[in-house]
């Protein structure tokens, strides 16, 4: 017990004092699963409401397709991305393996799936209650889905929290496409990962301190902001 | 005493003139039901035409037909170059989750009204449809009343020579009623053609200059208002003045 009590307060100790490595770990995460989670969003919510409203050959399939996909496994994903990254794959010329930017591609593929079908949801029920009004006003299919999903809003910061929070707590794949490197590519739950299994609890307790808080915060700011632009709009 | 108001319901169309709409041979059918059996009709350029009938009988069907948001199976729905573009009110306005004034802007963007002319446009809808003093409210949270005149406000919006308008009164109270009926009148005495479908036959007789009587997917009737209701020719349309139940 003693052990544990110690780390606990070697972990308080680095939080206080902003270690260095730890703010690194963090702010290196916070960057990676921020740009992926954006990504995801400019790519999910336009598919959601593609799938939703749109009317072309092959929308069915795409349909099972991004809902088959929120349920890929993150290591297969990685396993995916490293044959393709690697320099014997058809990408490797890019030299993107092992670099923030494989991390980011991994968490846009694992994240966006999810994003577009709650967006395809949140749009087919909001379509049912708007097509006809929306017909008598002359809209393009385009106008249309940009209306939908700005009355969807409240329902799309959901969306977008539901891909923050597989993000965030996403390890196999970046830890595979990345390569956990110290100051390179090592995120707080590939640092966890490592330092727990060389029995270094103090930056891992430290660092799953701050994923709690950083999700408990995500969730109570987009709470709040949700309560507001869920209300109707002044002005 | 109320003031007797004297609103020109229609113009006269000039000799030989094309009708404003013309519909030939009208079918449609929904699962195997015919719900509109040959619908053929000639309509004026302006006025207000209301369609009467019982429950089922077509009438919010022919409207989406002529709105064109309804494809028919078969038979033509010719709109005059000037109605081309009709604008439609549903019962039960379905309004954006914004501003009454950014649903008009919305509205007016659809229309493709270029966006330095949507504010002088948005503060004139408003003002006719009574909402200047809601124009900031969201518009979810007016009373039905004001939110059935949004929605003719929106369907103003685009300035269309043809309005189309299904049960607009169904679910408001007498005030809310008189104030889309004024807006109606406003908007046919300025030369927009006005196809109402109404349940009220006393609506019909305040507000139409014509009427046409729909039983079971078919216009039965179409008569000047006032030769409809004192001597209409049907025995259906007889049968539904009287307050007796068509079967």
């Amino acid at each position: 017990m003693s052990a544990f009590r110690e780390a606990i307060a070697e972990a308080a100790g680095l939080i206080v004092r902003a270690d260095a490595d730890f703010l690194e770990i963090v702010a290196l995460s916070a960057q990676v699963t921020g740009l992926a989670v954006l990504i995801a969003c400019a790519i999910g919510f336009p598919l959601g409401a593609l799938l939703a409203v749109g009317r072309f050959r092959g929308r069915g399939a795409l349909s099972l397709a991004v809902s088959a996909a929120m349920g890929l496994p993150p290591v297969v994903v990685g396993l995916v991305l490293y044959m393709l990254l690697s320099r014997a794959g058809p990408l490797g010329v890019l030299g993107l393996l092992y670099t923030p930017t494989a991390m980011v591609i991994a968490q846009v593929v694992l994240v966006t799936p999810i994003i577009a079908a709650l967006t395809r949801q949140v749009v087919e029920d909001l379509d049912a209650e708007y097509s006809e009004t929306l017909r008598a006003l002359r809209a393009t299919r385009a106008q249309a889905m940009g209306t939908l999903l700005w009355e969807a809003r409240p329902a799309l910061v959901t969306a977008a929290l539901a891909g923050l929070g597989r993000a965030m707590a996403e390890v196999g794949a970046v830890m595979i496409v990345g390569g956990n490197i110290d100051h390179l590519t090592r995120v707080m739950t590939t640092a966890i990962a490592l330092e727990t299994s060389r029995g270094e609890l103090a930056l891992a307790l430290a660092l799953g301190i701050v994923l709690l808080v950083a999700s408990l915060a995500i969730n109570a700011a987009l709470m709040g902001l949700r309560q507001r632009i869920g209300e109707p709009a002044h002005g | 005493m109320a003031e007797r108001r004297v609103i020109p319901l229609s113009r006269p169309e000039p000799p030989n003139a094309e009708p404003g709409i013309a519909i030939s041979g009208l079918h449609l059918s929904r699962s195997g039901r015919a719900l509109l059996r040959g619908v053929s009709l000639t309509l004026g350029h302006t006025g207000i035409t209301a369609l009467l009938g019982p429950n089922g009988a077509g009438k919010s069907l022919l409207l989406r037909a002529i709105a064109g948001i309804i494809p028919p199976d078969a038979g033509e729905i010719n709109l005059a170059p000037r109605l081309a573009h009709p604008a439609l009110v549903f019962q039960k306005p379905v309004l954006l989750r914004r501003s009454a004034r950014a649903n008009l802007a919305h509205a007016l963007k659809l229309a493709g009204v270029p966006r330095a002319a949507r504010p002088a446009r948005i503060s004139d809808l408003l003002e006719q449809c009574d909402l200047t003093a809601l124009a900031a409210s969201p518009a979810r949270s007016l009373s039905g009343g004001e939110q059935q005149r949004l929605a003719m406000a929106r369907a103003l919006a685009g300035d269309p020579a043809l309005l189309l308008l299904d049960e607009p009164t169904a679910s408001l109270d007498p005030k809310a009623t008189a104030a889309i009926e004024a807006i109606t009148l406003r908007a046919a005495g300025r030369g927009v053609k006005v196809i109402l479908v109404t349940h009220d036959r006393a609506q019909a007789e305040r507000l139409a200059g014509d009427v046409v009587f729909l039983h079971k997917g078919r216009a039965v009737e179409h008569a000047p208002a006032p030769r409809f209701f004192s001597t209409p020719a049907s025995a259906e349309a007889q049968a539904y003045l009287e307050g007796r139940l068509i079967l």
